[in-house]
């Protein structure tokens, strides 16, 4: 196999995709908190873009440049407000290939 | 911007969205489609099996210029543990017809396909435009959308709201729920290269015939999901989906489970050597017949996954979003020739029409499936294949032990695990959820 399948870092799988970033326009933002909700901590494992990480402070953040814009984070944080999500702006964001 | 007004805008150049866009506008309406992509298909992701019933009764003559992949002849259903498949094929001649049932696609591919033909109707299609809020008049009826794009409102008698499972129009406006953890499934896919002749050596295929692989069992680490392997002209599209409750609750990550399923030691053979060209994400309507929202309002329809109408037991979607963007389109049509109002009353008449539908017929029929397998995943999932390839096991493994001995065993392994009233119960719920 061309991949290394232990070590694969979804950094890596991310690469292969081609994104527009809108620069200094994030399309979701964390609101700030002093302990994340157990959703919250949960995207840290469940993006599938890892685009959440906690911070040394123990706060979730997120970078949302390799966003396949999917909703999960959405579905389990928009309702209690703890995150702020849109889509980016038009042509803006992940642009699938094959899709 | 456009300062006309439209007999209808739609949102979203998805399956639905063109399936609506293009009857619209065959039928002589004058129809606005937004899309949020740099072309219509960039964001959309799907396995992806299209089915051509659906597709023929809008576009009869598809097979003549559409981008297909493979015609399916062959599937096969996988019940999988760690390190074995028991498979249920099924592989028949008869697939290799005139005009063939189901066909692998590349939804961007296909996407752009199907818009030419949108635009060809005579649609307008404004891509790079993200639909922010819709528009209402003092008494609530819809009446347009405001968009990311510089100017004003755009005007419109009907919105067809095609905004797929995380559309943001109609949540915002309250005209439906947000998607629940427990109702939307997360997939996650990578398109897997390998050269055509490699991939008809390997499947048993030839020319343009395909196969579809699509597994279950302890793949999913007890959550409710499946993965799914679909062989395209040279490419094999590879991908794992779980509720997004069950990832959630289980801390798992999406791609861990991908790479595990492409390690496993029955799909890893089929992948070697091929390269990796993308990894797409994507939601999944699951909730069926019980998460279908309010489908219709003053001024709008609401269509495809937006509307949660897709087949989970069946993973049949993109059909019912076509069929579901056909029929509201129709119904608008008649509305329209009437020269009535794009309001409540008159575009129930939407609901009608897919009532009667195999859409919601399907749906109605597994309604109580969802809830099953959400509340008995790890029974369903883990469980029972780990229980099957025991037995399957014992039953080839040819050891000396008498086969009384052999059955004895395999029995008592089901009743351990599960119960004499616990297997006679998921059966009858089965059954029931089946129904």
């Amino acid at each position: 196999m061309t991949i290394a399948v232990t070590k694969l870092r979804v950094e890596d799988k991310l690469f292969q995709n081609r994104y527009l970033v809108d620069p200094g326009r994030p399309h979701i933002k964390v609101r700030p908190h002093e302990r994340p909700s157990a959703n919250l901590l949960a995207l840290t494992h469940v993006c599938p873009a890892k685009c959440y990480e906690v911070n040394d402070k123990g706060q979730v953040e997120i970078t949302a440049d390799g966003c396949m814009e999917c909703g999960t984070c959405r579905v389990l944080c928009e309702p209690s407000g703890e995150i702020e999500w849109n889509y980016p702006r038009g042509g803006f964001g992940v642009l699938f290939k094959f899709g | 911007m456009i300062a006309e007004e439209f007999d209808a805008i739609v949102i979203g150049a998805g399956m639905s969205g063109n399936a609506a866009a293009y009857t619209l506008a065959t039928h002589g309406l004058k129809v606005l489609q937004l899309e949020r992509g740099e072309y219509p298909g960039s964001k959309n992701v799907q396995g992806a099996i299209m089915y051509a019933n659906m597709l023929e009764k809008i576009i009869p003559d598809f097979r003549d210029d559409a981008p297909l992949e493979r015609h399916l002849v062959e599937q096969r259903l996988w019940v999988m543990d760690d390190t074995s498949h028991t498979g249920i094929h099924y592989r028949s001649d008869d697939f290799n017809e005139a005009k063939p049932n189901r066909y692998t696609i590349i939804r961007a591919q296909f996407d752009k396909w199907f818009s030419r033909k949108v635009r060809e109707a005579g649609a307008t299609v404004l891509c790079e435009t993200t639909a922010t809020e819709l528009v209402r008049d003092a008494n609530g009826k819809v009446i347009g959308v405001r968009t990311d794009r510089a100017g004003g409102v755009l005007y419109a008698d009907v919105v067809v709201l095609a905004e797929g499972v995380s559309g943001l129009l109609g949540t915002r406006a309250g005209l439906r729920e947000m998607p629940k953890p427990e109702t939307v499934a997360l997939a996650v896919k990578e398109m897997h290269f390998l050269p055509e002749e490699v991939i008809e050596q390997r499947f048993g295929v030839k020319g343009d015939e395909g196969c579809v692989i699509e597994a279950v069992g302890t793949i999913s680490r007890g959550m409710a999901g499946l993965g799914f392997l679909y062989t395209n002209k040279e490419s094999i599209s590879l991908g794992i989906g779980c509720l997004v409750s069950d990832f959630t609750a289980a801390m798992e990550s999406p791609y861990a489970l991908l790479d595990a399923f492409k390690n496993h030691p029955s799909i890893r053979p089929l992948i070697a050597g091929s390269e990796v060209k993308e990894y797409a994400a994507h939601l999944i309507p699951e909730g069926g017949h019980k998460a279908i929202p309010k489908l219709f309002g003053d001024g709008w329809v609401v269509v495809g996954d937006a509307a949660q109408l897709n087949n989970a037991v069946h993973r049949e979607g993109s059909n019912l979003a076509m069929t579901s963007g056909r029929i509201a389109a129709e119904a608008i049509v008649h509305v329209k020739r009437r020269n009535d109002p794009m309001i409540r009353r008159n575009l129930t008449l939407y609901k009608a029409m897919l009532d009667k539908s195999f859409v919601v017929k399907d749906l109605r029929k597994y309604k109580d499936m969802p809830a099953l397998l959400h509340t008995n995943s790890s029974n369903f999932f883990t469980t029972y294949p780990r229980l099957i390839s025991q037995a399957a096991q014992n039953f080839m493994r040819v050891d000396g032990t008498p086969k009384i001995e052999k059955e004895k065993a395999t029995t008592a392994a089901f009743i351990k695990a599960r119960s004499r009233w616990g297997l006679v119960s998921d059966a009858l719920r089965l059954a029931f959820a089946w129904r």
